[in-house]
């Protein structure tokens, strides 16, 4: 578990951090979302006790991050992958690490298997390509088998097999009961790895959620709606909170092509209404809004809700 | 390939000794290390052999002079390079670790900090020890070897002979300490190294500029000349300290160099 109260970073007339508190719960992956910039890294390094605070508090399991006796069991980290010595092989790199806290040998091979390193173990780490380099920082981070894990964008410079892989053990490593907190700067990546979110844009905090209920608040889902009498249903739906615009054009035909888009009810609720005045549906659906969208709308610091606009369609009430 | 990862059953904390022997490993994987340690062996017995041919070409002329010539620090004139390999080996043993990030790394797995400082500069020490001490004797045999045909030699059963090779090797790791606290201190490989020159070299060139005598008992105390009083048998006084007292005095410096390393790396970030 990671909990963070008032954390303040300042460098000089910079602040890094402002103000951020939050709790990272053990087995589930939580995401540590925000722009690059925004202090994913900062927070990070303070976590580890690289960093010092300018105010505020950081614990690991429990303890202030310095104060572990046994740092390795505790919190395993990547924080930069090509944190390496160019000319050191990736086995050495490792022996020396688990070193500190008496891992031996056998160890140290175990993890190097498990991220898929073997055959290249012996080989200059600076000479890794940055997926590579990623698996080896990824090793450092288990060697201990730590009770929480901190990976700084994890997923940077994987390639497909590489990215399934490593969500594949993220899940894994919470369904230990371990905490995993995992920065990214792209929303459509942590969807699919995290259960739990995190968002932070120019070190404050903006959400504390579930990722679902993150997506479904900052854009909500919209029912699109083709039926034999637009006009009708339109007039049929309309009512206080439900927002109905015109579907933007599909690409390669001249004009909309009169669907609707509703905003405030259900395709279940769409789709009786229409049943109940006698109106042929012939075309509904539930459509998620984009991810990069909400995350985009959720850290330009836009302060008032805005609702849903297609392709740049501007909104006309029917 | 990647299998799954099984889990770790152990709990183990860091020590000192742990952490000790991670630096080994470290040490002994970094071309740059073995490098300086390499070099440090090579000035050692060239410049000594170089310098002892030197001095038999150009042997010491009236009695007064035959009296006062030290064949023994002829020999280990060498270490006067070789204390910029060593003091580099300790710089580069910090630095490296800034200029990769792979601080970051390590700090992390020693989170208390000064382990890993302290783990250095045992490191820095039993290796320099290790190395230069069978260095320091080669290039005293060796030197020997070559004034024995001016017939001006002496041998490790002489006082102070003994105590000036081994001394010899001491003050190198003393300058392996003091290039391991710069490098701490200023976390970069060039200011170390530069901050180094600057030790050995420079001060005492800027400690001539001064007025005869106070120039003397100034240059005296600077910690390479008060070091380098250890590889001498028949120290002038008015220039030199006592060897075991120079040795002294340059760990001195290294002592408090050290602790300011320590207050930078304890305390605020990483970085």
């Amino acid at each position: 578990m990671i909990e963070i109260r008032a954390l303040t970073k300042r460098y000089g007339h910079t602040t890094a951090v402002e103000d951020l508190t939050f709790t990272v719960q053990p087995g589930t992956v939580t995401g540590f979302l925000g722009p690059n910039g925004a202090g994913k890294s900062t927070t990070m390094r303070m976590i580890l006790g690289l960093d010092e605070p300018t105010s505020g508090t950081v614990a690991v399991n429990g303890h202030a991050p310095r104060a572990h006796a046994a740092p390795l069991h505790e919190v395993g980290a990547m924080l930069d992958p090509r944190a390496v010595l160019p000319s050191r092989s990736a086995r050495s790199h490792l022996l020396a690490l688990a070193a500190t806290s008496g891992i031996r040998r056998p160890r140290v091979d175990e993890v190097i298997d498990a991220v898929g390193l073997r055959s290249v173990a012996g080989r200059p780490a600076g000479k890794f390509s940055l997926g590579m380099a990623q698996r080896l920082g990824i090793a450092a981070a288990l060697l201990g088998d730590p009770a929480t894990v901190v990976l700084d964008e994890p997923v940077n410079g994987l390639d497909v097999e590489g990215i399934r892989w490593i969500r594949g053990l993220l899940h894994d490593l919470a369904g230990q009961g371990k905490t995993v907190f995992v920065s990214s700067h792209l929303m459509s990546e942590i969807a699919q790895t995290a259960t739990h979110l995190i968002v932070i844009g120019r070190g404050r905090l903006i959400a504390d959620t579930t990722v679902a209920d993150f997506i479904a608040s900052a854009a909500p889902p919209v029912v699109r709606v083709l039926s034999s009498d637009q006009r009708a249903l339109a007039a049929l739906l309309r009512s206080p909170g439900v927002t109905i615009t015109p579907a933007g054009r599909p690409a390669g035909s001249p004009a909309g092509d009169g669907a609707l888009l509703i905003c405030g009810r259900t395709a279940g609720q769409v789709g009786a209404t229409a049943a109940g005045a006698g109106i042929t549906v012939f075309e509904l659906a539930t459509e998620q809004a984009s991810l990069e969208d909400a995350f985009v709308d959720l850290t330009k610091d836009a302060v008032e809700y805005r609702p849903v606009t297609r392709q740049g369609t501007p909104t006309h009430q029917e | 390939m990647t299998t799954s990862l099984p889990r770790y059953p152990g709990r183990q904390r860091v020590t000192q000794a742990r952490v000790l022997r991670s630096e080994w490993i470290k040490l002994r994987t970094q071309p740059s290390a073995l490098w300086s340690l390499g070099s440090a062996v090579i000035l050692i017995i060239a410049v000594g052999v170089l310098y002892s041919l030197l001095r038999e070409a150009r042997p010491p002329q009236g009695a007064a002079a035959i009296a006062s010539f030290d064949p023994v620090s002829v020999s280990l004139s060498g270490v006067q390079l070789a204390q910029i390999a060593t003091g580099a080996l300790g710089v580069l043993l910090v630095t490296n670790e800034y200029a990769t990030g792979l601080i970051w790394t390590t700090l992390a797995a020693v989170p208390r900090r000064l382990p890993v400082l302290w783990g250095k500069a045992g490191m820095v020490v039993a290796v320099t020890i290790a190395v230069t001490l069978p260095a320091a004797l080669a290039a005293f045999l060796a030197g020997q070897e070559v004034l024995s045909r001016q017939h001006l030699t002496t041998s490790l059963g002489h006082p102070g002979v003994a105590q000036a090779v081994i001394g010899s090797s001491l003050y190198l790791a003393v300058c392996g300490l003091l290039g391991l606290a710069l490098g701490a201190v200023l976390r970069s490989t060039a200011g170390g190294i530069s901050a180094l020159f600057g030790l050995f070299f420079a001060l005492p060139i800027i400690a001539g500029f001064l007025p005869g005598s106070w120039s003397d008992d100034i240059n005296k105390y600077l910690p390479s000349t008060a070091g380098q009083a250890i590889t001498t048998v028949h120290p002038d006084p008015a220039t030199s300290l006592a060897p075991w007292t120079g040795l002294g005095v340059s760990f001195l410096y290294a002592a408090i160099l050290l602790g300011a390393a320590a207050l930078r790396t304890r305390r605020g970030d990483a970085k």
